[in-house]
């Protein structure tokens, strides 16, 4: 049984497609990726999902079941959003005590580690915390919630590098501990490209891109040499993004098996193209249209 | 120590390969587990996995039920064999290719390998 399956989702507002035919299938057990630009609609469906909002049309299971209105899927499921809001009058640990009451695989004391890690101040009100701290609350709601489908929507806006780590950590040493389904969603490609076995890219309410991670490893690479050695060489080739300098150029290509070798031979010097930049070039509007054009 | 070029898995099993030829997992000795592996090198364990399997596949590693996975005996003679016939196109071709770009003859690139192993 997949942990969510879609068929042709659709989200429309008044002219808006935010999601525009998506069908994905995701296997439990496994951290995805959610990435796109913003606007692409990763929270419009992961709002659809969690039932937050209705589709317009298409079809969703989670874990085999229609998530919407569907209270025991839903328990399931623990959606940490971007910009969560909670009662003034809370404090951080009046949030703690709450979810751990909503949350059935709740750990207390996972959850403490947690607070102690990100420094928490878990007495001081909720609307005096800065925004870094508001995402530390996410995060670790996120974790010790264990629940079996988690999704992280952006979830750490104003967050410094050392406590992205520290998460990073955390998720990575408790998911190989208590294994479930985790879609991140993120700008922070580099960062993460590493955790996640699988990504799904939108772009403008479609999927763009629905692979291993480890497949898009070494899939495109970036040629630089002499323009005319250049330009000889991307010939024949699918070519996602090309510059020039004078007599030099360079191009991001889709590689095939040998291409690196080939590339070598031919004097031109090769380097990687990091998930990061891949994503970037598939999803830069200028680029797309000359690739389709 | 980890980079974009290549998948990670080959990456990660060509990094416990060297271990194995440096003597840092001697034969018959335990590897780092796949958990072990994704927490310290941050991968998500599934890639670690199927880096430690393709050893499996290749008969460097080997798995006790319950224990974890061990040196092969003869690892290490395997693995120098294996890399002994990758060593003229990895190593030797890119240096004679450099070499005559430079205008390097022949007999002075052998001058020079000589020099380098005596010093």
């Amino acid at each position: 049984m997949t942990a969510i399956s879609t068929r042709d989702l659709a989200k429309t507002y008044k002219d808006v497609r935010a999601v525009d035919g998506v069908t994905i299938d995701l296997e439990p057990g496994r951290i995805y990726g959610l990435l796109g630009r913003n606007g692409a609609g990763k929270t419009t469906l992961m709002q659809l999902l969690t039932g937050q909002i209705f589709a317009t049309k298409g079809a969703m299971t989670v874990f085999g079941e229609n998530p919407v209105e569907n209270a025991e899927i839903l328990a399931q499921t623990c959606f940490i959003q971007e910009s969560q809001k909670y009662p003034d009058t809370f404090r951080a640990r009046d949030v703690l005590t709450v979810a751990a009451s909503v949350y059935p695989n709740w750990d207390d004391s996972f959850a403490g580690r947690l607070v102690d890690d990100f420094r928490l101040p878990t007495k001081r009100l909720i609307k005096k915390l800065s925004r870094g701290q508001l995402s530390a609350i996410g995060i670790i709601i996120g974790l010790a919630s264990r629940a079996p489908l988690t999704f992280f929507d952006e979830p750490y806006l104003g967050l410094d590098a050392v406590a992205r780590q520290i998460f990073y950590d955390r998720l990575l040493s408790d998911f190989a501990e208590y294994p479930r389904t985790v879609v991140l969603s993120t700008h922070h490609i580099d960062e993460a490209a590493n955790l996640l076995e699988h990504v799904v890219v939108l772009d403008e309410g479609r999927v763009l891109l629905d692979s291993d991670t480890e497949e898009l490893r070494g899939h495109a690479i970036q040629i630089s040499g002499r323009a005319a050695d250049v330009d000889a060489f991307v010939a024949n080739r699918e070519v996602i993004a090309q510059e020039r300098m004078g007599g030099l150029a360079s191009a991001t290509l889709i590689a095939n098996e040998g291409d690196q070798d080939a590339a070598q031979r031919a004097d031109l010097s090769v380097s990687p193209v990091s998930l990061q930049n891949l994503i970037v070039h598939l999803t830069t509007d200028a680029q797309r249209s000359t690739v389709t054009a | 120590m980890l980079d974009d070029s290549r998948p990670l898995f080959v990456q990660i099993a060509e990094q416990i390969e060297n271990d194995i030829l440096d003597g840092t997992y001697p034969e018959e000795t335990a590897v780092p587990s796949t958990n072990e592996l994704a927490a310290f090198l941050r991968i998500n364990p599934a890639t670690a996995g199927k880096g430690l399997n393709r050893l499996v596949d290749s008969g460097i590693l080997y798995k006790r039920r319950g224990i974890g996975m061990f040196v092969a005996t003869g690892a290490t003679r395997q693995l120098k064999e294996s890399r002994q016939t990758s060593f003229a196109a990895e190593y030797v071709a890119p240096l004679v290719h450099e070499a005559a770009k430079l205008g390097i003859s022949t007999k002075d690139l052998i001058a020079l390998i000589t020099k380098e192993a005596q010093s």
